[in-house]
């Protein structure tokens, strides 16, 4: 059977102790929470850090709360099926519970974690193989290689935004907070990433996101929607992630944001700032669906031909659409 | 010396960092009920519970388990008594090869505690990482389906 | 132990001659029963081939090759051997003899020693401590390749090698094998239609991807060797065994251990069986082998990708009078059992129709892939996907119900296929009926993007043929009787589709016993006459006759005993109920003791001579003591914006004979449903770049549990005249029809043909695109190439006379 590479774990009794091990280990450790997105690397031996840090017990990382205005703050180590059963962020912040609902098995939702899906590791289907089938194609950029597989000229490694929740994050303008060895900082999830599939997190040596901030919808609705195989246990062939506020038929704010298209979240908006000010009638759906459609670009590494996910991506654009302008106004305007 | 308790028993056994709970169990514990089917979590044949709740005990590590409650498909039957959900799996033939039976089990037996009387597409959906290449999943719908109404008949 | 409370599907037809449950004729049989190794499964105590250990076991790993087509300039084991841990390290030079599951493709080395293949071939082992430590020695092996140019894809196969054929034994060419044959005059046949047509198809390749990984373990001891593996077939193991490590059979044991899964992907011998076993005798201790998921996908043995071309000629009522089908299959690095797959192409389309004049040719190639072998259908699901949307067109052509064109042609129960396949008992309008009133299919609703397809199919109960030539019973059934109890010991392999149920059962009905009375020895050579395994849907006609056999001589015996101890006549010993004639089932075992001693009684199954009178290359395969029909209507929404598909029900009625337990017989009809509907819409074994796309579980697309429709079953029983009990096979049938009823039903929601599986949305979408831009509406292959098939041999239609069976 695949067994893990050796390794030694280390346990933190606080965030600080944590952070104080990342940053004395150095590019040889790594924080585990879950482990559902780690473990499987480790076993594949795409990544062998010599010392994992475990964070899944630490108090700091591990508090829910969503205030009765509905901003929600929750603990990076917080399973995304305790998330799944929150009913405070079920009624307040339907779009985002939806997204985690749709990450993977229950099993997976059980173990994996609000922090871990937001920074789970870009994929690309010549990067998430076994050992011995990366030895016989070769090693790419992000094993250390000199040539991207998908694309031998390219100077970047193009693997892909797999998160679920990250898109339906940034739409609803939320904000990560950050402890590192300088202290605590807030960071918009949308600055979080980068557009690198070999280093798709904007955060520095020993840094560990430790919360999520979601807030208070005031009127916005909000809709996720994933494009898969299969019913269930996929990640994302693309993803839209729309928040809109709407009054009486016409929008007053919208935020669009594609997952799974490029090596970040992509945010879209000068497409949708048309649409301020407008009805939002199927027309204008159909017209902002299409010019999502056109942005993305997604490449052959993933499942499925690329040509169909680009196509499709204009498909969830206006499903999104419609089910956020569907979804009741959150409660507590 | 790792510390942990399955199936109600305390075990105390040595374990590398870097076993996980399958290794551990399958070699360390000699309960092999519990099975593997690609060791990164994405077959469901491994599927044990701990405090209740389903995990791929191939991606849980010693850490994890440290003072929790493990249950096996050699937990789930009272002695020679079989589980309600054991029984239904007898009765309709849902264990075929019987390869990924166990994660099935205990993936439906946390949904039963959880939702004692589940529609079909909850069940469907509660089973849905755990892949089965023999019964099509009808049969195993069904004997959920019927664990269900005999668990509840015997409230 | 409660019998089932949900029966959700329905059992039709009279049983003429015998009874159904209820009036009591059979105890046993005919009834729902969990199966004899439920409990353990259930609880978790079946002990599998991974779950076995021995004290001192060594753990083996094997280097595979990173290379689809090299050289081997030489192998360096040297700085591997000396890794602290490392017992032994094995190399292809130690194990020259050359294997395969088919004599007429032994040309496979547990141990690729002169050149490799495809990526994942074995070319070294270690035996270590553990198997990390075997793991790590692995990286320390050094093998210096020289690199061949790699042939993946058909059309390249067919070219001039650039560097080298990929086996010396195709001359200079990748052509494995070839067929041509044709019955009757094809070209008169097409002269007298009305309307030809000609379509051409492609059938992705498929892995079994059965549950379990494949292990392993041997121990060598006093000149004996064992090995246990989760083999379905562990005569051939014991056969290629034996000529590989050199030991005479009667020194070597197979046992094959409870099953997680086969599906044909674990019926030839496998390379990790062969190199346990010689490390086992290198080291003198027990050597185990597990392979990971993916080499499981390396070791392959799956689905043949097969692209066809067909022409068909019929008359304006419906009526065929000529066919014309070709093949060529991507068979991968070796034989295995290819040379059958490729007759299999061709075998069974006569029975299901009535061709008057019938032309095959088949192609099978050597690539650079993981070997292509038997998978659920053996070679028959990528023809009949073909032949029934062919059909299906032609109809479409000919302004005819579709049904109806099929009703015109439908084979005949007593006849002879102008192959020469004896059809016995056949029920393919009653399923055909079935199906069709269950599903309401000619009354359907008519929707935007909805859909229904109809398709029938056939399969044989058992391959008429043993996979080497030889006279000797294909299965074997001995029975000890003795104031112990009653034991039934069978080569044959319970692989999960429930073989040894299916032995008690019938042994408990021909002795008057309950089910659970009789225990079982099975799958292992050692102890158990020889089956030559679980295949062909094969195991309950042939193994199930043999142990009938056994049984009724044994009943035979015990009846004479307690007449002759109760003072009565033999034919007046009822055998029932636990009891035989006055005596209860005990006493008449002590009376039979007592009177001839040890009591023993023996049953073996050939199939008759009259299952095939033609005689053709290729001859050998098709032809089968009875078979199968099915029947299936899938119901379907497809989008016309985003291709998706989703099945809603599926409708799949089946010819069993007679079902011996249906508990059994859903899970095999549900399970080939699932199977069938995974290869229509999702499954393929599919390469880029010469390496495998999807060596994952989650790649490797499969339907889960969520993804399955409501499958509603229907079972046909008209008891088979040869089968035990009447009854048929229904392991790999049901799987048939699946396939073209999904891509018919497409068909029917958009109105555009997906010529290929798996049907992915993209190419629903490319064919209603082609039909936007006023294009055939069509996604599919466009041609089959050019190949150098040899002349026709030509074979007379057979005799009407032969046709009274």
């Amino acid at each position: 059977m695949l067994r893990l590479p050796r390794f030694s774990y280390l346990r933190p009794a606080s965030l600080a102790e944590a952070v104080a091990m990342l940053a004395d280990h150095g590019a040889q450790s790594s924080v585990i929470a879950g482990g559902t997105d780690l473990l499987p690397k480790m076993k594949r031996r795409q990544v062998q850090p010599a010392v994992l840090v475990g964070i899944a017990h630490l108090e700091a990382l591990s508090h829910l709360e969503t205030t009765a205005s509905g901003a929600a703050e929750i603990g990076a180590s917080r399973t995304l099926t305790s998330v799944l059963k929150d009913a405070g962020l079920a009624h307040h912040q339907p779009g985002y519970a939806q997204a985690a609902g749709l990450v993977s098995t229950p099993a997976l939702r059980n173990t994996g974690t609000v922090g871990g899906n937001l920074c789970v590791d870009t994929r690309c289907n010549y990067y998430d193989m076994t050992e011995d089938w990366r030895t016989a194609s070769g090693s790419c950029l992000k094993t250390g290689g000199e040539l991207c597989r998908l694309a031998s000229s390219s100077p970047r490694c193009w693997a892909i935004s797999s998160s679920d929740t990250a898109p339906i994050a940034v739409a609803l303008g939320a904000t990560a907070v950050v402890a590192g060895p300088e202290g605590e900082r807030d960071v918009p999830v949308a600055s979080l990433y980068r557009d690198d599939g070999n280093a798709h997190l904007a955060l520095g040596r020993g840094e560990i996101l430790t919360r999520l901030r979601l807030p208070a919808p005031d009127g916005w609705r909000s809709s996720y929607v994933k494009l898969r195989r299969r019913s269930s246990m996929d990640f994302p062939l693309a993803g839209a992630a729309v928040a809109l506020k709407i009054d009486r038929g016409v929008v007053e704010g919208c935020r669009l944001v594609l997952g799974a298209v490029a090596s970040q979240p992509v945010e879209l908006s000068d497409l949708v700032h048309g649409l301020v000010g407008q009805r939002l009638d199927e027309e204008a759906i159909e017209e902002v669906a299409s010019g999502a459609s056109r942005l993305a670009k997604p490449l052959d590494n993933a499942d499925l031909s690329y040509v169909w996910r680009k196509r499709m991506v204009k498909e969830i654009v206006a499903r999104a659409f419609r089910q956020a302008a569907m979804s009741e106004v959150a409660a507590v305007v | 010396m790792l510390r942990l308790r399955v199936n109600g028993e305390t075990h105390e056994t040595l374990a590398e960092s870097s076993e996980t709970l399958l290794e551990i169990l399958r070699e360390r514990l000699g309960l092999t009920g519990t099975k593997h089917g690609c060791e990164v979590g994405e077959c469901g044949a491994c599927t044990v519970l701990l405090d209740g709740a389903p995990v791929l005990a191939c991606l849980v590590l010693p850490d994890q388990i440290e003072g929790a409650e493990v249950t096996t498909v050699e937990g789930l039957a009272d002695g020679s008594a079989l589980h309600p959900l054991q029984e239904a799996f007898v009765a309709l033939g849902a264990s075929q090869c019987g390869y990924c039976t166990a994660g099935m089990l205990l993936s439906a037996k946390a949904l039963l505690d959880e939702q004692p009387d589940p529609t079909r597409d909850e069940i469907r959906a509660a089973l849905a990482g755990n892949v089965c290449r023999c019964t099509g999943y009808a049969s195993i719908v069904d004997a959920v389906a019927q664990a269900a109404r005999t668990l509840q008949g015997a409230r | 132990m409660s019998a089932p409370r949900e029966w959700a599907g329905r059992r039709l037809g009279a049983v003429p001659g015998g009874a159904d449950d209820g009036d009591g004729t059979f105890r046993v049989v005919g009834k729902a029963m969990p199966r004899v190794d439920a409990v353990a499964k259930v609880t978790g105590t079946t002990v599998y081939a991974d779950d076995l250990s021995f004290p001192g076991t060594l753990h083996c790993v094997l280097l595979r090759s990173p290379r689809p087509h090299a050289r081997i300039r030489s192998i360096d084991v040297q700085e591997a051997a000396g890794l602290p841990g490392v017992v032994a390290v094995l190399t292809g030079a130690a194990m020259p003899t050359r294997f395969g599951v088919s004599p007429s493709s032994e040309e496979e080395q547990a141990l690729a020693a002169d050149k490799v293949r495809y990526v994942g071939e074995p070319v070294a082992a270690v035996a270590a401590r553990d198997e990390a430590t075997a793991r790590e020695a692995c990286k320390m092996i050094h093998v210096d390749y020289e690199l061949l140019e790699p042939v993946t894809s058909i059309d390249r196969a067919l070219e001039v090698p650039m560097d080298e054929p990929i086996h010396a034994s195709s001359r200079d060419s990748n052509i494995h094998r070839l067929a041509a044959v044709e019955f009757g005059d094809v070209e008169e046949g097409f002269a007298a239609s009305d309307h030809v047509r000609e379509d051409v198809f492609f059938y992705e390749g498929s892995n079994h991807l059965a549950m379990e990984e494949h292990s392993a373990t041997a121990i060598f001891s006093d000149g004996q060797l064992t090995v246990w593996s989760s083999t379905q077939s562990p005569h051939s193991v014991h056969r290629a065994l034996s000529s590989v490590v050199g030991l005479p059979m009667g020194h070597v044991r197979v046992v094959a251990t409870p099953h997680g899964g086969g599906f044909g992907g674990k019926v030839d011998p496998c390379a990790h069986e062969i190199v346990v076993a010689k490390l086992a005798m290198i080291t003198g201790r027990p050597v185990k082998c597990t392979l990971t998921r993916e080499e499981v996908f390396y070791n392959h043995r799956g689905r043949h990708p097969v692209l066809m071309w067909v022409r068909t000629g019929v008359t304006r009522d419906g009526r065929i009078r000529a066919m014309h089908f070709r093949t060529a299959l991507d068979g991968g690095a070796h034989g295995s059992l290819g040379a059958a797959t490729t007759y299999y192409t061709g075998a069974l389309q006569p029975a299901t129709y009535d061709l008057p004049a019938y032309r095959f040719e088949g192609c099978r190639v050597f690539t650079n892939k993981a070997p292509c072998g038997p998978k659920r259908g053996h070679g028959t699901p990528q023809p009949r996907f073909a032949l029934e949307l062919h059909l299906d067109k032609l109809a479409e052509d000919l302004g005819m119900d579709p049904v109806e064109l099929r009703r015109r042609n439908y084979v005949r129960p007593n006849s002879r296929t102008v192959n020469g396949l004896r059809i016995t008992s056949c029920a393919i309008e009653k399923v055909t009926d079935e199906v069709l009133a269950a599903s309401g299919y000619s009354r359907r609703e008519r929707r935007e993007g909805h859909g229904q397809g109809f398709a029938v199919s056939a399969y044989l109960c058992g391959a008429g043929t043993p996979m080497y030539l030889n006279r000797m019973p294909h299965s074997e059934v001995a029975l000890k009787v003795d104031r112990g109890g009653v034991t039934v010991f069978c080569g044959a392999t319970d692989i999960g589709q429930g073989s040894d149920s299916v032995l008690a059962t019938l042994v408990a009905e021909e002795l008057g016993l309950e089910r659970s009375d009789v225990r079982l020895v099975t799958g292992d050579t050692g102890l158990t006459p020889v089956d030559l395994g679980s295949y062909s849907s094969r195991v309950t006609f042939m193994a199930g006759n043999a142990a009938i056999e056994a049984a009724r001589k044994m009943r035979t015996t015990l009846a004479a005993a307690a007449a002759e101890h109760s003072g009565g006549r033999p034919a007046e010993m009822t055998v029932a109920g636990g009891r035989i004639g006055p005596l209860s089932f005990e006493e008449a075992v002590a009376a039979a003791e007592e009177l001839y001693g040890t009591l023993g009684s023996v049953g073996s199954y050939a199939p008759p001579p009259g299952i095939s009178t033609s005689k053709y290359r290729g001859s050998a395969v098709g032809p089968s003591p009875a078979f199968s029909f099915s029947a299936a209507v899938v119901d379907l929404d497809a989008d016309r914006v985003s291709g998706e598909v989703r099945v809603n029900k599926v409708w799949i009625a089946h010819d069993i004979g007679r079902a011996l337990n249906p508990v059994l017989v859903r899970g095999q009809v549900e399970g080939g449903v699932y199977m069938g509907l995974g290869e229509a819409l999702m499954e393929a074994q599919a390469y880029r770049n010469g390496l495998l796309h999807h060596p994952s579980v989650l790649e490797y697309k499969t339907p889960l549990s969520s993804d399955m429709p409501e499958i509603e079953y229907l079972i046909v029983e008209q008891p088979d005249p040869e089968g035990p009990y009447g009854a048929k096979e229904v392991g790999q049938g049901p799987l048939l029809p699946v396939v073209p009823a999904v891509v018919s039903a497409i068909h029917d929601a958009l109105g555009v043909w997906v010529d290929e599986v798996p049907v992915t949305p993209d190419k629903i979408l490319r064919a209603l695109d082609a039909r936007a831009r006023g294009n055939d509406p069509r996604t599919g292959p466009r041609a089959f190439p050019k190949i150098p098939y040899p002349p026709c041999e030509k074979v007379a239609i057979p005799d009407a006379a032969t046709a009274a069976v």
